[in-house]
């Protein structure tokens, strides 16, 4: 990757894309029939499935009841073909325990949970392809799983991923931006109230700058929330075309 | 559940298939990849090629090294570490049908003898389970080997006598395998006097016990298993071996005809995936 520009004097990044644009984001709802809900959804080359079961008893011991709200269970794993190099076990090493407690965490801001005490909803989320964004690709497809599945939310959650290089910050990061020397950053949006569920950076930056890369993020996030939008009602129309209404 | 006139619950014969729906290349990371839809059964394997040293027994062959991952898509008891048992299962029963010199042509894997070979990793990832999962995954196992395609290599000799293996630069320089003679699985299940292929979860909650078969285009048995808790009287497993040659045999034909179909549409071809 030495000798490669990430972001070159005519603006372009190394897929052509602007330094905004987000990458072509196509979805579908529905695709297991046996899973309460389900989702798929593409992200540029980042591919995710999401599934949730729910809400229904609590599984395994009945401690983790809590009396007044459900549970949020979530498990992210990746394909062991997902990545360039093959990956040995598709989830339970760290980085995998990480993702699905960030998981947990987003939709436990996100999902009317009091309406459901005493119960378990489970999202899994398997990344099939991965390159680059794979938190914020899991989050849009477990939405659109949730909301297949009718369970009850606040608003979408959407999520993208930015970086920042050369004084510029870059939406929607691939692959080959991440791993190279750019601060990122995953921000989680509820867009209608413009509340952030979650925000994560390990990397440093300037204290000036994380106030441009916030914005960029939720006016990404916003942008996100408006494809998902579409999906769903797309969905929804062709749902009621075959039940006749 | 199963009447003496042929007929099952949702209206298919003892011997008949679900609707099928196969399509191979859907995930780009790897040399071949394919997703195998059967009724509610969906499985999506994914091979990669890479260099290693052959097995010391049989220094001029490659090998194939399989994965089965029962992910929690397909049902909530698979989480964490519940779906290991039953991953372990099938991995084992497709080591034993699959990675033998008769299935594959193990000897073109070979690069370098006792030095270079190439491995095939098969991922198999279980993503909706309605049962007959060896069925479905043998089939899209098939349909991935035919369409994985493995960069050929030139081994050159440099100034220390030391061998350096160089991958070819163009993408479609490409080395593809042989399947004439990869088997397909196929499962009887005996539900009260009869036998049925292809049973459904309910069905087999229904049934005694079944019968896996492997069987090749010409109609060759390579594997024979039985599984599960009752027990067969000799006739059965010489009825359900018949069927099961019989189904199996058919299967071959409309699979390659469908793959060389799909392969032949080449950059034209509209790729769904779960899109569709």
């Amino acid at each position: 990757m030495a000798g490669l520009e990430l972001l070159s004097d005519q603006g372009y990044r190394l897929d052509g894309r602007k330094a905004s644009e987000l990458r072509k984001v196509q979805a579908r709802m529905g695709v297991f029939a046996q899973a309460d809900g389900s989702a798929y959804l593409e992200q540029g080359n980042t591919k995710a499935l999401a599934v949730v079961y729910g809400p229904h008893e609590i599984r395994g011991s009945r401690s983790r009841a809590l009396h007044d709200r459900a549970v949020i269970n979530c498990q992210y794993s990746m394909a062991t073909f997902s990545t360039a190099e093959r990956k040995r076990r598709p989830h339970g090493d760290r980085k995998s325990t990480e993702m699905s407690l960030h998981l947990k965490q987003t939709f436990e801001a996100a999902v009317m949970t009091q309406l459901f005490p005493r119960s378990q909803i489970d999202i899994y989320v398997k990344i099939l392809q991965s390159d680059g964004g794979n938190y914020s690709v899991c989050v849009n497809a477990a939405t659109l799983a949730v909301i297949d599945a009718g369970i009850p939310m606040r608003d979408y959650v959407c999520a993208c991923t930015v970086g920042f290089v050369d004084e510029t910050p870059l939406a929607d990061l691939c692959y080959a931006e991440e791993s190279g020397r750019v601060s990122s950053l995953a921000l989680a949006l509820l867009p209608r109230g413009g509340q952030i569920a979650l925000l994560q950076m390990d990397a440093r930056l300037h204290q000036d700058h994380l106030e441009t890369l916030i914005e960029a993020a939720m006016t990404a996030c916003k942008g996100v929330s408006k494809v998902l939008d579409e999906v769903v009602r797309q969905h929804l129309q062709e749902a009621s075309v075959l039940t006749g209404e | 559940m199963v009447c003496q006139d042929d007929l099952r619950v949702d209206g298919r014969g003892c011997e008949d298939y679900r609707h099928m729906e196969i399509e191979t290349d859907v995930v780009s990371n790897t040399d071949g990849s394919a997703k195998v839809t059967l009724g509610h059964t969906a499985v999506l394997v994914g091979i990669k090629a890479e260099i290693g040293k052959p097995r010391p027994m049989v220094p001029d062959e490659g090998y194939l090294e399989f994965f089965v991952d029962c992910s929690a898509n397909a049902t909530p008891e698979f989480e964490g570490r519940g779906g290991e048992e039953l991953g372990m299962e099938l991995s084992t029963t497709l080591y034993k049908v699959f990675n033998n010199k008769h299935s594959v042509d193990l000897k073109s894997l070979c690069i370098t003898a006792a030095e270079h070979c190439w491995v095939l990793y098969v991922d198999v990832l279980l993503l909706q389970c309605d049962g007959n999962l060896y069925d479905a995954i043998s089939i899209a196992i098939k349909a991935a080997l035919f369409n994985t395609k493995i960069p050929r290599v030139h081994i050159s000799v440099d100034e220390e006598g030391g061998k350096e293996i160089e991958l070819s630069d163009d993408p479609y320089d490409c080395m593809r395998l042989d399947v004439t003679n990869v088997p397909c699985i196929v499962t009887l299940c005996k539900v009260g006097h009869r036998h049925v292929v292809d049973a459904t979860l309910q069905e087999k909650a229904c049934s005694v016990a079944s019968l896996i078969i492997s069987v090749t285009q010409k109609g060759t048995i390579t594997c024979v298993r039985k599984v599960g808790g009752g027990s067969l009287d000799p006739e059965s497993i010489f009825e359900m071996t018949e069927a099961g040659k019989r189904v199996g045999k058919a299967l071959h034909a409309p699979l390659i005809k469908l793959l060389q179909q799909e392969e032949s549409l080449g950059k034209k071809r509209q790729k769904v995936g779960f899109l569709g």
